[in-house]
């Protein structure tokens, strides 16, 4: 089973349905009246959190006291979450507010973006045969590949994220180097986005992550942006090594900005879930010829549009565009980029950087033995026939296809088809009590109370 | 478990809704990924051809629990040698279908490698009947 970080909060849960309605993996039902997330086909896009208006779709994250508990806290910080700030707030302040909030070391994980790369390049280079090769860097694909196109999953390059190979090394940096014991060093990722907590808890392919705690993006932005205005104007602190990350770093977490260091010779960079889909039905059907490397990206601009991001999309990507621009310039002038500081790791790095491969969990298959798959899908189809093909969503199903599956392979009561209960009221097949029964076990008592309903003129 | 498309002469936009609606069937019964994969290339081969070098046509899709049996019939100029349209490189394409990324003489070839049964029957000034099956295990 997948580790999932969405989760719904019933008592917030209006049962609105609208998470159920763009849920681009068709993983929500409502039933009683609430939201409910079906755990093998969630992919943790998250687009159900951005539609839910009452916020009852919350992010797991692990107490943000734990970074108290250890001696030596370290933040690794997602490069966009420097794109979250005004333009007048200095790196500074908000690396002196991050001290203050109880980290004593701070990265930004895109320091690996360099050897990220390279553990690709070898890779493809070992790997022809398999190509179009596909990023593995956006958890969300990874999983929506897993569960809707298992043909692909071979094609997905098998390595670890750019935030484990900064959490080795930061690891190796503070215990060989500084000669920090290893249980004083807590490792703490700031997360964009909820694919990524769960690829850090559960990772695909691996056994065990080196991170100690999981926070979330919003929360440590409100966090420290108090802190900036609480402390005013000559707060600043310079004691902390302020980021020097190069331009192909900044960019990398972006739409384009695997693609535009690959090296094949076609290639492509998708971002937006259903952007993706689309492609990728081409692709299994082997319409798209000629392609080496696949860039594909579950949100719209990247990480710039992530989940957890308190800022426009475009306000904080142009913002890492112009950051990118000035180490650009740096890189022309000659300043070497500390990104190159973990080349003396190099060979340790690349050689622990692969993971194992993805392996397929189709949410499709009806059973696991054909036959009995066989006969359920004739079923499926026979009912899909008398179903009225709207998907109203007066079932609690997104679909009148989706429904028909619930209810052959789910045992869910017909009778939820509001007009499954016309018809058998025409038949005299049911009563109205049944109907209200059927209708209240969707979406519970509230809509349809005891009370008598306004009149209207 | 029968299904039946209707293929249009020149229609390349709905090229392939026969092969993707047959690809989301065989995924929900759980058949292996490479065979989906077989059966997938080898209709989409036969409904561009019945697309583009015939006057459009039918798909009949039968289904089993072991096997798919698959028939592309078009009305059209038919072939008058087949064994030679068999061949690797063999194309009659039309400049305007070449300019669409087809015509390079692979399409039977690929329905012969990815099948288990291949069956081409024509008639000159008939038509075209492509019959295909691909075992399951
Ligand atoms: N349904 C058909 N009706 C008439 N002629 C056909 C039909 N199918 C194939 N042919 C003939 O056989 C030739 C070879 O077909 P094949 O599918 O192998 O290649 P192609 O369609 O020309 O190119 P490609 O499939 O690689 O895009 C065609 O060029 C055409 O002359
Ligand atoms: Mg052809």
């Amino acid at each position: 089973m997948f580790y999932h970080a969405l989760e719904i909060d019933e008592g917030n849960c209006i049962g609105c349905s609208r998470c159920m309605k763009i849920c681009p993996t068709e993983a929500i039902r409502i039933s009683n009246g609430k939201a409910f997330i079906m755990e093998d086909r969630c992919i943790d896009c998250g687009k159900c959190h951005e539609a839910c208006p009452v916020d009852a779709i919350f992010i797991k994250q692990d107490d943000f006291k734990m970074v108290h508990e250890f001696p030596h806290s370290v933040a690794l910080l997602p490069a966009v979450f420097l794109g979250q700030f005004p333009d007048d707030i200095r790196v500074s302040r908000i690396y002196a507010a991050l001290k203050d909030l109880g980290f004593k070391h701070v990265y930004e994980v895109e320091s690996a973006a360099a050897i990220y790369a390279d553990v690709k390049h070898k890779y493809a280079r070992e790997h022809e045969d398999d190509e179009p090769l596909i990023s593995s860097f956006c958890p969300a694909i990874v999983r929506l590949i897993q569960i809707k196109y298992p043909s692909l999953v071979g094609n997905i390059i098998p390595v670890k994220a750019p935030l484990d190979i900064s959490a080795m090394y930061v690891l190796k940096l503070l215990t060989e180097e500084r000669g920090v014991p290893r249980e004083e060093i807590g490792l703490f990722y700031v997360t964009p986005c909820a694919a990524k907590i769960a690829a850090v808890k559960a990772p695909v392919g691996e056994k065990r992550s080196l991170i100690d705690g999981v926070i979330n993006m919003d929360a440590l932005f409100n966090k420290v942006y108090r802190r900036i205005k609480e402390q005013g104007k000559g707060y600043a602190y310079t004691a902390l090594q302020t980021p020097q990350l190069s331009a192909d770093a900044i960019l990398s977490t972006l739409t384009n900005g695997e693609r535009r260091i690959c090296l094949a010779k076609r290639s492509y960079a998708i971002d937006g879930i259903q952007n993706v889909m689309d492609f990728l039905d081409k692709l299994e059907n082997d319409e798209v010829e000629g392609v080496e490397f696949l860039e594909l990206r579950a949100c719209d601009q990247s990480c710039a549009g992530a989940l957890l991001s308190c800022e426009n999309r475009f306000l904080c990507g142009e913002r890492m565009y112009a950051r990118a621009r000035k180490a650009a310039e740096r890189e022309r002038n000659g300043e070497v980029a500390r990104a190159r500081e973990m080349d003396a790791y190099r060979d340790y790095l690349i050689e622990n950087s692969f993971a194992e491969p993805a392996q397929a969990r189709s949410m499709l298959t009806l059973d696991k033995d054909l036959s009995r798959a066989y006969q359920k899908l004739e079923k499926i189809n026979k009912l899909k026939m008398y179903l009225p093909q709207v998907d109203c969503g007066m079932c609690g199903a997104p679909t009148c296809e989706a429904f028909a599956t619930d209810v052959v392979c789910k045992q869910v009561g017909l009778t939820r088809c509001v007009f499954y209960q016309r018809h058998l009221e025409r038949l005299d097949d049911i009563t109205r009590q049944e109907c209200l029964a059927a209708t209240r076990s969707v979406w519970g008592e509230d809509p349809i109370g005891d009370n008598e309903p306004p009149e209207v003129k | 478990m029968h299904q039946e498309y209707t293929v249009i002469e020149g229609d390349f936009t709905n090229a392939g809704t026969a092969s993707s609606s047959v690809k989301k069937t065989l995924k929900q019964l759980g058949v292996a990924p490479q065979i989906v994969k077989r059966v997938v290339v080898a209709l989409y081969e036969a409904e561009v051809n019945a697309i583009a070098h015939a006057y459009g046509g039918k798909v009949l899709v039968d289904i089993e629990a072991d096997k798919i049996h698959m028939v592309v019939a078009d009305k059209g100029p038919g072939i008058p040698d087949i064994a030679q349209a068999m061949q690797e490189g063999y194309s009659t394409a039309r400049p305007e279908v070449r300019d669409m990324g087809f015509g390079a003489g692979m399409g039977l070839p690929n329905m012969q490698k990815n099948v288990d049964v291949l069956n081409v029957t024509s008639e000159v000034g008939v038509g075209t009947t492509v019959e295909m099956i691909v075992n399951f295990v």
